[in-house]
């Protein structure tokens, strides 16, 4: 039998322990945010955000073609993965215990971690190689698939939360299975949803990978859907695998903008889940 | 807190019988509901009488709930459940061919035993949304106003509510949530009204609010109230039915049930030797 004090010994130590490990878990993204601070913040003014790439030499200059094309390029992933990624998980929330709904929740799972670059050259095979050309288009695509299995499973898990005795109330109204599904399950979990759509923009807008053959990168301004399409990360990829200071230092400003538009994601994520009435979802 | 006494309302029971001769609201035929292969409520043929309130009492898991879930066809919502024989209300059966579920639901009203409030209504909306069903409309004209307001007296809710109905619903109390509930029910003028345990979750100041709105409301609908609490059941309802395992053991007036019950299970059950 150990005595008290070797008790609260041990529980004290445990407590620090824990606290620890809290610590740790937060410092990459405390020192990853000191680090682009500091190596990037004197690059990014107005014009980083207004003007469009010089070439080396050139002081000055900005990367307003990759903030414009990474925006068109979530623009188009939303529009693909939202739609189907909702209704796959409204699915195999109402068909919880189908063969079907079985197959697509392990599916989804396996789709969630499949390399992003696998992703890319899926996109490639089926939307660059047969237009002939790299488009905006095959990198929303790569994108909007990558969001697809997590928005499936974040719509499936908050539309389970939703108590059953709410649906219920709902049928006993004379709600048609339909209409509660919609007007009631569905409405009670979207701020929920809404977070993790934002969860998924958030972290396929930094993918790079599946947008080395899709979108490709464009030192142009373009905002064609068919055309190859400049983005962030690409940006980044190029300017940091340079030799020119002035390139560095332009990477790290786009670095240091990328964090900041997921951050600017993340926030307004938690922002929606504060229902019409104020109160916290979680 | 209410006197734990076992009394029926002599008068109120007594008066009713006089003034008026009982007619059939629902009829049960042979009914036994399944969850899967397993009975749980079996054979039940009955007939529960029209403007009065009757009470189903007995041990957890006899049944009570599923049989009122039967009475709206809300037992079938859940997953390998199935319902054999027919039930008949106001002389239609919900169940015959060609009869819609959704249509029977929107007739009877039922509250469950925790308050469902939806999360993301406004007070009148909660209350109006029995009444929105066969629209998509968000905003409320002025007919739905008289209906959500009349429904809100009638559930003696709408002097708590009446200056922030546009707020949520959630705000409210436990028990002001329940009340709600009833309201929301009563808002589309349900000629039978199903109460599952409606208090089972309230304080007892909230309960008796209740009670009392259940005791009025015979005046104007066959309620029919599932409770675990006697005392409850001898307070409220005109007829009591005793359900045992599944199976209707015993269905009579509520003081002659409580003082002089036929059966030696009923006697057993009310004198507190089990369950």
């Amino acid at each position: 039998m150990k005595t008290l004090r070797a008790r609260h010994m041990t529980s004290g130590a445990m407590i620090g322990l824990t606290y620890l490990a809290a610590v740790l878990a937060t410092l990459p993204l405390i020192l990853i945010l000191w680090h682009l601070l500091k190596k990037g913040a004197t690059s990014v003014s107005l014009a980083f955000f207004t003007n469009m790439p010089k070439p080396v030499g050139e002081a000055g200059g900005g990367m307003a073609n990759a903030i414009v094309g990474t925006l068109t390029l979530i623009g188009i992933a939303c529009m693909i993965g939202l739609p189907i990624g909702v209704g796959a998980g409204i699915y195999l929330a109402e068909k919880r215990i189908t063969p079907i709904a079985h197959a697509v929740r392990f599916l989804s799972d396996v789709l969630n971690g499949l390399p992003s670059i696998v992703m890319g050259i899926f996109a490639w095979e089926f939307l660059v190689r047969p237009a002939g050309h790299f488009s905006a288009l095959a990198g929303g695509a790569a994108l909007g698939a990558m969001m697809i299995p997590l928005v499936t499973r974040t719509t499936e898990e908050m539309l389970r939360v939703v108590p059953v005795s709410l649906r219920e109330a709902a049928l006993a109204l004379g709600y048609p299975r339909w209409r509660t599904s919609i007007s009631v399950v569905l409405r009670t979990a979207l701020a929920g949803i809404a977070t993790g759509a934002l969860v998924a923009v958030a972290r396929v807008a930094g993918e790079t990978a599946p947008l080395l053959f899709t979108a490709f990168g464009n030192q142009f301004w373009s905002t064609s859907l068919r055309q190859p399409i400049a983005a962030l990360p690409l940006q980044i990829f190029t300017y940091a695998i340079s030799p020119y200071d002035e390139w560095h230092a332009q990477a790290w400003a786009g670095a240091l903008v990328l964090i900041s538009i997921v951050l600017v994601i993340s926030l307004a994520a938690r922002f929606v889940t504060r229902s019409r009435f104020g109160a916290p979802v979680d | 807190m209410m006197p734990h006494v076992v009394t029926p309302r002599p008068a109120a029971t007594e008066t009713r019988e006089s003034a008026q001769p009982e007619k059939a609201c629902i009829v049960t035929r042979h009914l036994t509901a399944y969850f899967g292969e397993t009975p749980a409520i079996k054979d039940i043929s009955t007939v529960i009488p029209q403007l009065a309130v009757t009470a189903i009492i007995g041990p957890s898991g006899c049944g009570k709930s599923t049989l009122l879930r039967c009475l709206n066809r809300m037992h079938e919502t859940v997953p390998n459940a199935r319902v054999d024989g027919d039930v008949e209300i106001l002389g239609s059966s919900i169940y015959g061919e060609g009869t819609n579920a959704t249509a029977v639901r929107r007739h009877v009203g039922m509250v469950f035993q925790r308050p469902t409030p939806f999360p993301t209504m406004s007070i009148e909306a909660n209350v109006a949304a029995g009444l929105r069903v066969d629209s998509i409309q968000r905003k409320a004209d002025q007919k739905e106003h008289e209906i959500v307001e009349e429904a809100l007296h009638r559930a003696g809710l709408w002097d708590e509510v009446k200056d922030r109905l546009t707020e949520s619903a959630m705000g409210l109390s436990g028990g002001q949530q329940q009340r709600l509930c009833i309201a929301r029910a009563l808002a589309t003028r349900p000629r039978v009204l199903l109460l599952d345990e409606p208090t089972a979750s309230l304080d007892p100041l909230s309960s008796q609010k209740v009670e009392e709105l259940v005791y009025q409301l015979r005046e104007t609908m066959t309620v029919v109230i599932v409770t675990h609490n006697m005392q409850q059941a001898a307070r409220v309802s005109d007829r009591t039915a005793f359900l045992l395992a599944g199976e209707l053991i015993e269905f009579e007036r509520t003081n002659q049930l409580f003082t002089a019950p036929k059966d030696p299970r009923t006697e057993a059950y009310i004198t507190g030797r089990f369950g």
